[in-house]
């Protein structure tokens, strides 16, 4: 009785800023588990993360804020890879960056107007409802179309959506050398935009939207895509790091540690299964993902709560 | 002449002090197990004692019994308690009410039923019970506690007690013999770092006989102290090495499971 009362003890950790104590099977678990897909997927990851902390019982602002750093150590370990196999297009992830970053800095600005008017919450659920259903949903369709497609013994090759007869017609064009690719800079900079503005309010690396428009607008090939989504996530994600620990206070070292620990470790994982797994299967598995979340979110706004009612703190006083 | 001043300024001084504490029969006498409860890596809630007892005087009625009600309180801190409500088919956040500078662990015990202690008036009057305990909101702008039975006042004490944040037990405390006493504080995990004061009210015959009160304090230390301060203070660095671990995390994990 009194062994495994210590037993139990010893597998708690008291996290210093979260302020409960957790068990750190666990939480390396989910950081394996969620590294696994961010490695095989090549995306962050933090859609999945965020909301599993939550669900744990750390504050969602903690949890926001620490899974920013284990996104960049997965995302870090995940682009070394792709960078030793040269699957990384320097060029355009630089380009990627210029817009990256500007979309940030609009997007913690947007976020702070928006926490002002209040009803900051309804406006993250409703938009990862809109943004995962829709991108989870024709991610999964135009996967489940190119299956069928091969399965019918027709050609394997995608049949690139909309010919975009815009994009090759706009100026400043660059030729992207390890992506193979002529194309103007437009595009990439607004696409850097928007997955800065949408990562900085929803809290998320935005991997997952990015590397489907990278695919089907900028039509960068398979080889490079991930690697350089990768190379952009890591980057705005120890920004985000850094923001939340000089502006809140928020990020949990401890926390974040555990989290990057199980995180890179599953990455390894997945980027080898990732490599195994046909192009056009990966597409449907991470399209159903993206789905399954953001039908969870919808569910959650639909559904009648089990408690009306919620309790939050707004400050302390001595 | 200034012997006799002497004994005269002592004899108002003890007639000052009758006359600010009259009639006080009894003297409560109590001290907690630990004052200072550390939060160490494996913190994962504790258990207090309190105990104490009930010294009599020459002027006490005999066979007096007694009735103790213990009040722990934590730091205090505002919150906001919001209710969902549905509109265009979806559950969304809509009226909310503000608790100002209220506790953020409370427990109430005692050795029996408030009912059973003193009248309903006298339980208003000592804030005996979560019912009775002021928690101040702000109402359109006015700063006042609402009837009990107010909805956001009912779900605001029923979420806290979810949590075991809040608690109420009218039989923790127990008298050993007709004097001596003793009640546990449990602290669960998430209880909030801070002072906790502890207040012990005596009540005979329906009526408060006497009160005193103690605190003890939840601190973290070591390496838990550290990290907090320094993500507290020095936002800056505490960022940069965040960041600095999670690239070195992930670049040895590139080390480690590399294979061409």
């Amino acid at each position: 009785m009194r062994r495994s009362l210590t037993k139990q003890t010893r597998v708690q950790l008291y996290l210093p800023i979260a302020d409960i104590p957790v068990n750190v099977f666990l939480i390396l678990a989910m950081g394996a588990a969620v590294g696994f897909v961010s490695g095989m997927f090549g995306i962050g990851g933090g859609f999945l993360m965020t909301p599993l902390l939550i669900f744990v019982g750390i504050a969602p602002a903690v949890a926001v804020a620490s899974v920013a750093s284990h996104i960049a150590a997965s995302s870090f370990s995940g682009a070394l890879s792709y960078w030793r196999r040269r699957a990384i297009d320097p060029l355009l992830a630089a380009v990627l960056l210029i817009g990256g970053s500007m979309g940030t800095a609009l997007g913690v600005w947007t976020f702070t107007l928006l926490r002002a008017l209040g009803q900051l919450d309804l406006m993250i659920a409703t938009s990862y409802v809109i943004l995962l259903t829709t991108v989870g949903g024709l991610m999964f369709w135009e996967g489940l179309r190119a299956l069928l497609r091969a399965r019918s013994g027709g050609p394997v090759t995608l049949r690139r959506p909309g010919s975009h007869v815009w994009i090759p017609g706009l100026p400043l064009k660059m030729l992207f050398k390890r992506s193979k690719i002529y194309l103007s800079v437009i595009p990439v900079v607004v696409i850097g935009l928007m997955i800065g503005f949408i990562g900085a309010v929803m809290g998320i690396g935005g991997g997952f939207i990015l590397v489907p428009l990278l695919i089907y607008v900028l039509r960068v090939p398979t080889s490079t895509v991930i690697g350089t989504s990768m190379v952009l996530t890591l980057v705005t994600m120890v920004f985000a790091t850094m923001l939340h620990a000089i502006t809140n206070h928020l990020v949990d070292a401890v926390l974040a540690l555990i989290l990057m620990i199980g995180g890179v470790t599953g990455a390894q994982f997945g980027a080898r299964a990732g490599q195994k797994i046909r192009g056009e299967h990966l597409r449907l598995l991470l399209g159903l993902l993206v789905l399954a979340v953001g039908v969870r979110f919808a569910v959650e706004l639909v559904l009648r709560p089990e408690d009306l009612f919620t309790i939050r703190q707004t400050g302390v006083a001595g | 002449m200034s012997a006799r001043i002497i004994p005269m300024l002592g004899w108002l001084a003890l007639a000052a002090a009758l006359l600010a504490t009259p009639a006080q029969a009894e003297k409560l006498i109590v001290s907690v197990s630990n004052h200072r409860v550390t939060v160490t890596p494996n913190y994962s809630g504790e258990e207090l004692v309190l105990f104490g007892s009930v010294e009599k005087d020459a002027n006490t009625p005999a066979n007096r019994t007694y009735d103790l009600v213990v009040t722990v309180a934590g730091p205090r801190a505002d919150m906001v308690t919001r209710r969902k409500e549905r509109k265009f088919g979806i559950w969304i956040n809509t009226d909310s009410r503000q608790f100002l500078k209220v506790p953020t662990y409370l427990a109430l015990f005692s050795n029996r039923p408030f009912d059973a202690i003193a009248s309903a008036e006298v339980q208003r009057r000592q804030q005996l019970g979560l019912n009775n305990v002021l928690l101040t909101q702000r109402v359109s702008g006015d700063y006042a506690d609402v009837v009990p039975d107010d909805i956001f006042r009912s779900a605001f004490v029923r979420l806290r007690r979810q949590h075991g944040l809040y608690r109420e037990e009218t039989s923790a405390v127990t008298f050993l013999t007709p004097t001596l006493f003793r009640t546990g504080i449990p602290l669960p995990a998430e209880v909030p770092i801070g002072l906790y004061n502890v207040e012990i009210k005596l009540f005979a015959d329906g009526a408060l006989v006497t009160k005193t009160d103690t605190a003890f304090e939840i601190v973290k230390v070591g390496f838990e102290q550290f990290v907090a301060t320094t993500a507290q203070q020095n936002g800056f660095v505490y960022g940069l090495i965040t960041a600095a671990m999670a690239l070195m995390t992930g670049w040895m994990a590139s080390i480690v499971f590399r294979k061409d």
